[in-house]
């Protein structure tokens, strides 16, 4: 089933932690086994990365400890060897870590560097994207990464009941479209033709963390904008491109988007004003943070959307 | 208001099985109102059927029901219910009888096998709208969604907008009447029915055919706008079923074989 989110604040910031936490928590009966959020704070000169170092699921053995210490400075000595300079380094949570860093090069060198570590998985880069996602519902994960407190411009989020694939981070969403910075999807639905554009797109050089279908949608969408086609229009292209059921929503650095198959067979309710943009796959996540009466509607089937701040 | 407990399951997956209606109702005369802002589905539920059926009021009003999903589902007796504000899924559904005005917008599935009775949604639905709907009128002033009246058997389902894509898919009996335009696939397999469409339609389903709009079509809908103090569109066209799948026969596969 799932239940996807968003919101975007057309004019300044909000408290898109807390908003989004509240959204997801509302829709916690459309998926128990895991809880993402994709947030987006005050752009700086300094690049965001969140990363994972194991998984909640991982055997914790007598050198667990050791492993990830050992990891953690691994990942570190990779960033300042490719010529990133390091402004600091926080655990989140025991196997989840959250590093500013100045750097100029190419994203994707330093991601493939970083995720050659044992078990490292780079879970989203970009000078004001951060993804956070665990098991557990929606106040769970907001609790654990203190989420309560972010600031920011506009969010995505998701709460997944797992149906093809393992409930760990890995096939949790948001899914970051490596290497492409600042850009996140979350998806309600099922792709049918996953393996057939998972092969496409590692013959052009991508990596895929899980077996999820859904990273197909944050890569493809990555893979498009590189070739130079604009969100938009690599949307529309994607409902072409992309076979099975879906609604998806995907954030960039100044916007927010989203994408309905030609079935309309996953749920979508959307309520615009002109301060803000609240979507969702149930009314009762957008009537969580809009405290009155609103008008709402449901996107149509094929139907492509953009909201910029 | 007598302390509520609610379990969070039972061993056969019944959210809050302890639930108690909540008694909270203003009653004058013959009518009530409850606020519905802190009750859970279950506890709105239970107050309604309270009042409906302990109390013999036939006349509740709905306070701040917050899109919350399966209100007023299973109501079975004859009744006026104002429902003030928005229901999430399946709201009005498995209703015979009751009289319900919703005044904000609905989600999927709104009064889902209706057996007779009316439903009045003054702002959008979304898709499923009507699904098996047997009797009954479901008017919807706003726009609704994808698949209106799939698999509906009986009734009349009114749209002052828009419908999306395969709005009668495999409906057997009854009638819609969309004042907008329609998307793509109507009446897919549509069995037998008859859809009114004043706009556009841009696409019709497998075996969906034009067909002669009569003055009996008119009467019907001249009869059901005024009772519901909709304006017209000036002309509407209607569309059947083609009867080309039409491959009815009395006897099983097996049995056939042995008459052959």
């Amino acid at each position: 089933m799932c239940g996807i989110a968003g919101i975007i604040h057309r004019h300044g910031c909000g408290d898109v932690g807390h908003e989004m936490c509240r959204m997801l928590q509302a829709m916690k009966h459309r998926g128990p086994d895991s809880t993402g959020y994709a947030l987006y704070g005050q752009p700086s000169d300094l690049l965001v990365m969140r990363f994972k170092l194991a998984d909640p699921n991982d055997g914790n053995d007598f050198s667990y400890g050791d492993r990830l210490a050992r990891s953690r400075r691994e990942v570190e000595s990779r960033l300042a060897k490719i010529g990133a300079t390091i402004d600091r380094v926080d655990g989140e949570s025991e196997y989840a870590y959250r590093a500013t860093f100045r750097y100029e090069g190419e994203l994707k060198p330093l991601a493939d560097y970083v995720e050659d570590v044992p078990g490292c998985e780079v879970l989203s880069l970009g000078h004001s994207l951060e993804i956070v996602k665990d098991l557990g519902d929606a106040e769970q994960v907001a609790e654990q990464y203190r989420l309560d407190a972010f600031t920011g411009t506009h969010a995505i989020g998701h709460v997944r009941m797992a149906t093809e694939s393992d409930v760990d981070i890995a096939g949790a969403h948001p899914y970051w479209a490596y290497p492409f910075s600042d850009v996140a999807v979350v998806h309600n639905g099922q792709l049918t033709n996953y393996h057939r554009w998972r092969r496409r797109l590692e013959r052009l050089g991508h990596r895929f963390q899980s077996e999820c279908d859904s990273e197909i949608i944050a890569v493809y969408l990555a893979q498009r904008m590189a070739d130079g086609l604009s969100l938009e229009t690599a949307m529309k292209q994607s409902l072409e491109d992309l076979d099975g059921v879906f609604t998806y929503l995907v954030v960039t650095e100044d916007s927010l988007g989203m994408a309905k198959d030609e079935m309309a067979a996953k749920p979508l309710v959307l309520y615009e004003a002109d301060d803000m943009v609240a979507l969702a796959s149930e009314e009762v996540a957008i009537r969580a943070v809009v405290n009155r009466e609103i008008d709402t509607y449901d996107p149509y089937e094929g139907e492509v959307m953009v909201w910029s701040r | 208001m007598e302390q509520v407990k609610t379990g969070r399951y039972d061993i056969r997956g019944l959210a809050e099985p302890d639930a108690t209606a909540p008694k909270t109702a203003i009653v004058t005369g013959d009518s009530a109102e409850f606020d519905a802002a802190e009750l859970s589905t279950r506890q709105v539920n239970l107050e309604l059927r309270r009042l409906l059926y302990d109390e013999g009021i036939h006349d509740v009003t709905v306070r701040n029901p917050g899109a919350k999903h399966s209100i007023a589902v299973g109501i079975l007796t004859r009744c006026k219910l104002l429902i003030d504000g928005s229901l999430g899924y399946f709201g009005c559904g498995l209703i015979d009888g009751p009289e319900i005005r919703v005044t904000g917008r609905v989600g999927w599935s709104v009064a889902e096998n209706m057996m007779s009775g009316v439903v009045v949604v003054d702002k959008n639905a979304g898709s499923l709208t009507g699904a098996a709907l047997r009797g009954g009128d479901l008017v919807v002033r706003g726009h609704v969604g994808a698949r209106t009246g799939i698999d509906q058997k009986g009734g009349t389902i009114i749209v002052g907008g828009n419908a999306g894509s395969m709005t009668g898919f495999m409906m057997q009996r009854g009638r819609q009447i969309i004042c907008g335009d329609v998307g793509a696939g109507m009446g897919d397999s549509m069995y037998d029915g008859a859809i009114y469409v004043a706009g556009k339609v841009k696409s019709l389903g497998v075996d969906c055919v034009e067909s002669e709009f009569t003055d009996a079509d008119q009467e019907l809908i001249d009869r059901k706008f005024a009772a519901y103090e909709l304006d017209a569109p000036s002309s509407f066209r209607k569309f059947v079923c083609g009867r080309k799948l039409w491959n009815y026969d009395s006897l099983e596969p097996n049995e056939r074989k042995l008459v052959l």
